[in-house]
């Protein structure tokens, strides 16, 4: 990151979201580096940039494919590169045809000049960075999004190299590791699929059990579930769907009609509130021992420096419990122990024993025995002759709208996120006194304020298709009219707004994208009465 | 086809004879670490690893043949054949003088070096008398740059005035600044680049200040808490260490210290997490840590008050 020459931080705030990564682009932009911010609004990072594209929410793939359209038609795309390491080309370049400057401009509402120049920074740069936060996943085509900006790296060869690269930014401490672990439906750790034969019979012969071959469920299909009476159980681990889920009448419905609700968390969470049975547990990052996975795939190890409070047991103790009463004795595991076990189950974590953690500060997989260092990027194998393994595609991909259509009943675009000082549902932030916490609003522009007659603190009532609250407005000079921005870090139940129309792909909600409509509380109470 | 690779950082050595001894540094590497890598104790208060060297507290200076001033070994960068003197007559006695007066006018007992060093160099700050009063709050902040009369000399002149505490979460002691500008890197260009604070005034009026000297919830602060990180004297302190002093209730003997990682983001940032009671009492981060270098946001360093405020069963 420092050493590269140009980085696009597409859908992310990372000045905000991500800060100590930020500090590595800040040491790279002093280093000459330019920076290009894709976000509908201008944030602090979008204050830092050479380039701001602030595209209408939902725009990326038109403005994707106008980038690569424009490479391109500027014939600066990597054709020995293209050649060599990739399939599908000719499939790309037909379905960005119709993407021109002047139609993208049209669409995304970004000048076509702005386009054109990070078109040409881009693909000129010798190293550039694409990364992606939220603002590309969190919506109902989010792998679709995703691979719009894959296809970029592709054609200019920015993969498999130093300085180079896709990284999405990972949003919670340990996202990454939870996939690695197999928390993925048809996955075991170290992404080995259930229905790969050999790597299942390792894993059988290893814990003496036969494995169900069959997918499992991804979190929306589990609420699918639910919702069809075919599930009526659910054991919760350290997470707050009430809150986080988009649709939260839904959620808290499906949550409420459950014949049997185990939630395990270190607080009385809202989800908690739902549950039969609850069983505290030890803070994990500050009161037990294991590893967690950062977003460069680094593996570090986590310490108890504390004893939990009370009766509150660490998590590994719990489920060994659980197992017990099941009728399986696994004793009292111990980290490292469960560690090593992954390891000689997972080869890319064979070569992470805790020692060596210790003393490299952690490692980034794969990492096949004592003596690798660790990969500090991934897909070098795409530069060599002949490509080890698959070549890469590109995915031709285009442009649809939100599904939550604006109208003029509903004539506002609501996008949500993060702010520097809280997290998530503001389970742990909410414990501190912030300096910079302002409570929860609904930022909109200047031009929207004057439109709607409404004075700064406000208290307005924002009605989606779904629900409606009751929030403070906030003028906010970074957004533009028609956009307008709130969290869910506090007690307002935002997620009574947001749709939860998931990507069929990855399961993820539409969180980013809402139409909403403003109404003052005078009229709207009025408007009750009548 | 072949991937351009990380480029290799320059690897040449230079040779030079520090204290009569030979030796072999890389490329690049200043005095400071040259010295160090002999095992030569060599004092620093303004330099930190994690920071570009700024030369200002000028204990480090060292006596290099053919140079007509001492040069601060901290960002003098070692060259082929330099000759270089450590511990000569000239450069005890600047040392010595440099840390009387810093020691004469500010506070420095929270400072562990300081008192090293003073031992080390003999240095004796009382002799320049006793201390000034402590000026009120704000005295300082009004000084304005201009002619100044000869003291008196019946008092040590310094910088005692009362500690600021405008916030929740760290509290700004300046009778204990040192005015080494670590703070003022840590929150600018080095790593945080917000730029909250820089030195205002001149000569002895020199001060840390926000912008207007506006009280922190006014000022650019994102609560980032990394000028603490790299304050030496402990005038920019965590509230909760503030408030456990003042009850008398801080014991460093007590307390333990362990790594682990922050819960909030993907990032991954290593918190050295600071113990007493089986309660955390505050947090760092390690300067030579590749993700952090040291530097942490508000929430790492400031956002772990819900492990500890959990209700105990029963309670």
């Amino acid at each position: 990151m420092e050493e590269t020459d140009l980085v696009v931080l597409w859908g992310s705030n990372a000045r905000e979201t991500h800060p100590i990564f930020f500090h590595h682009v800040l040491k790279g932009i002093r280093r000459g580096a330019k920076l290009y911010v894709v976000d509908p609004r201008r944030t602090s990072t979008a204050q830092w940039a050479d380039g701001w594209l602030g595209l209408h929410v939902g725009t990326d793939i038109a403005l994707a494919n106008a980038v690569g359209r424009e490479i391109l038609e500027r014939g600066l795309e990597n054709r020995a590169f293209i050649e060599h390491s990739t399939i599908d080309f000719d499939a790309y370049r037909a379905s960005v045809e119709p993407y021109t400057l002047a139609e993208a401009e049209r669409i995304t509402g970004v000048p076509a000049a702005a386009i054109a120049e990070l078109a040409e920074n881009y693909a000129k740069a010798d190293r550039g960075i694409i990364c992606w936060t939220l603002g590309i996943t969190e919506h109902h085509n989010a792998v679709d999004n995703v691979f719009a900006l894959t296809n970029l790296a592709l054609l200019t060869g920015k993969v498999g190299r130093y300085g180079c690269g896709l990284n999405p930014l990972r949003g919670q401490n340990n996202v990454q590791g939870g996939g690695d672990m197999g928390a993925i439906p048809d996955r075991l750790a170290g992404f080995q699929a259930v229905w790969d034969e050999p790597a299942r019979t390792k894993f059988e012969r290893a814990w003496d059990c036969t494995i169900d071959m069959k997918r499992g469920r991804r979190l929306d299909e589990m609420f699918e579930a639910m919702d069809h009476g075919e599930m009526t159980a659910s054991y919760i681990v350290g997470e707050n769907p009430a809150v986080s889920e988009a649709d939260r009448g839904r959620t808290e419905r499906l949550l409420r009609g459950l014949e049997h609700l185990v939630v395990q968390d270190i607080t009385l969470s809202d989800t908690a509130q739902f549950a039969h049975v609850v069983l505290p547990a030890a803070a994990g990052w500050a009161e037990s021992e294991g590893t967690v996975t950062n977003s460069e795939r680094r593996v570090q190890r986590v310490r108890k420096v504390l004893d939990p409070p009370g009766s509150a047991r660490d998590d590994m103790w719990i489920v060994a419990e659980i197992a017990r009463r099941l009728g399986r004795d696994w004793g009292t595991p111990q980290a490292e122990a469960v560690w090593d076990e992954v390891r000689s189950l997972s080869p890319m974590h064979a070569g992470m024993s805790y020692k060596r953690l210790e003393e490299c500060d952690g490692l980034q997989w794969p990492c096949y025995d004592d003596s690798h260092p660790g990969e500090l990027f991934l897909h070098a194998r795409l530069w060599e002759t002949p490509v080890q393994g698959p070549k890469a595609p590109f995915f031709a991909v285009e442009y649809e709208p939100p599904l939550d259509a604006l109208d003029e009943q509903f004539p506002l675009r609501l996008t949500t996120g993060r702010r520097l000082d809280s997290y998530n549902t503001g389970v742990a932030s909410g414990q501190y006194r912030s300096p910079l916490r302002r409570g929860e609003s609904l930022d909109i522009s200047p031009h929207d304020a004057r439109r709607y007659g409404l004075r700064d603190g406000e208290v307005v009532r924002v009605s989606s298709r779904r629900g409606s609250v009751l929030v403070p407005i906030r003028i906010d000079e970074t957004l533009s009219p028609g956009l307008t921005f709130m969290t869910y870090h506090f007690e307002v139940p935002t997620n009574v707004l947001t749709l939860d129309a998931v990507d069929p792909k990855s399961g993820t909600a539409e969180f980013k994208a809402t139409a909403i409509r403003i109404d003052k509380v005078e009229e709207a109470v009025a408007a009750a009465g009548a | 086809m072949i991937a351009p690779e990380r480029p290799l950082a320059a690897i040449g050595t230079v040779s030079l004879e520090i204290d009569g001894t030979d030796v072999r540094v890389p490329e690049g590497a200043t005095l400071l670490e040259a010295c160090r890598s002999l095992g030569i104790a060599t004092p620093s208060l303004c330099y930190l690893e994690n920071l570009t060297p700024v030369n200002v507290c000028r204990v480090c200076v060292v006596e290099l043949e053919g140079s007509r001033v001492l040069v601060p070994a901290c960002s003098r960068k070692a060259e082929n054949g330099m000759k270089v003197r450590t511990d000569s007559a000239r450069v005890r006695l600047s040392r010595k003088m440099v840390l009387e007066f810093l020691g004469s006018t500010v506070d420095v007992s929270l400072s562990s070096e300081f008192a090293e060093y003073a031992r080390r160099y003999g240095a004796e700050p009382d002799r320049y008398g006793a201390p000034a009063g402590p000026q009120p709050l704000g005295a300082r902040d009004a000084a304005v740059a201009g002619h100044h009369h000869a003291p008196a000399g019946d008092v040590a002149e310094n910088v005692a005035q009362p500690v600021k505490v405008d916030n929740e979460l760290y509290v700004r002691d300046y009778a204990k600044c040192i005015l080494c500008y670590k703070c003022v890197e840590a929150c600018g260009a080095d790593a945080q680049n917000t730029f909250a604070i820089a030195v205002a005034g001149r000569g002895f009026e020199a001060r840390i200040s926000t912008e207007f000297d506006v009280p922190l919830p006014d000022s650019a602060c994102v609560y980032c808490g990394n000028c603490i990180g790299v304050c030496p004297t402990g005038a920019l302190m965590f509230s909760s260490e503030y408030e456990m002093r003042r009850a008398g209730t801080w014991d460093e003997k007590r307390q333990t210290k362990a790594d682990t990682i922050c819960s909030y983001c993907g990032v991954g940032c290593t918190l050295t997490v600071h113990a007493q009671d089986n309660a955390i009492v505050k947090v760092t981060s390690p300067l030579d840590h590749d993700v952090t270098r040291g530097h942490l946001c508000i929430k790492g360093r400031f956002g772990w008050k819900f492990v500890q405020q959990r209700p105990i069963d029963g309670a």
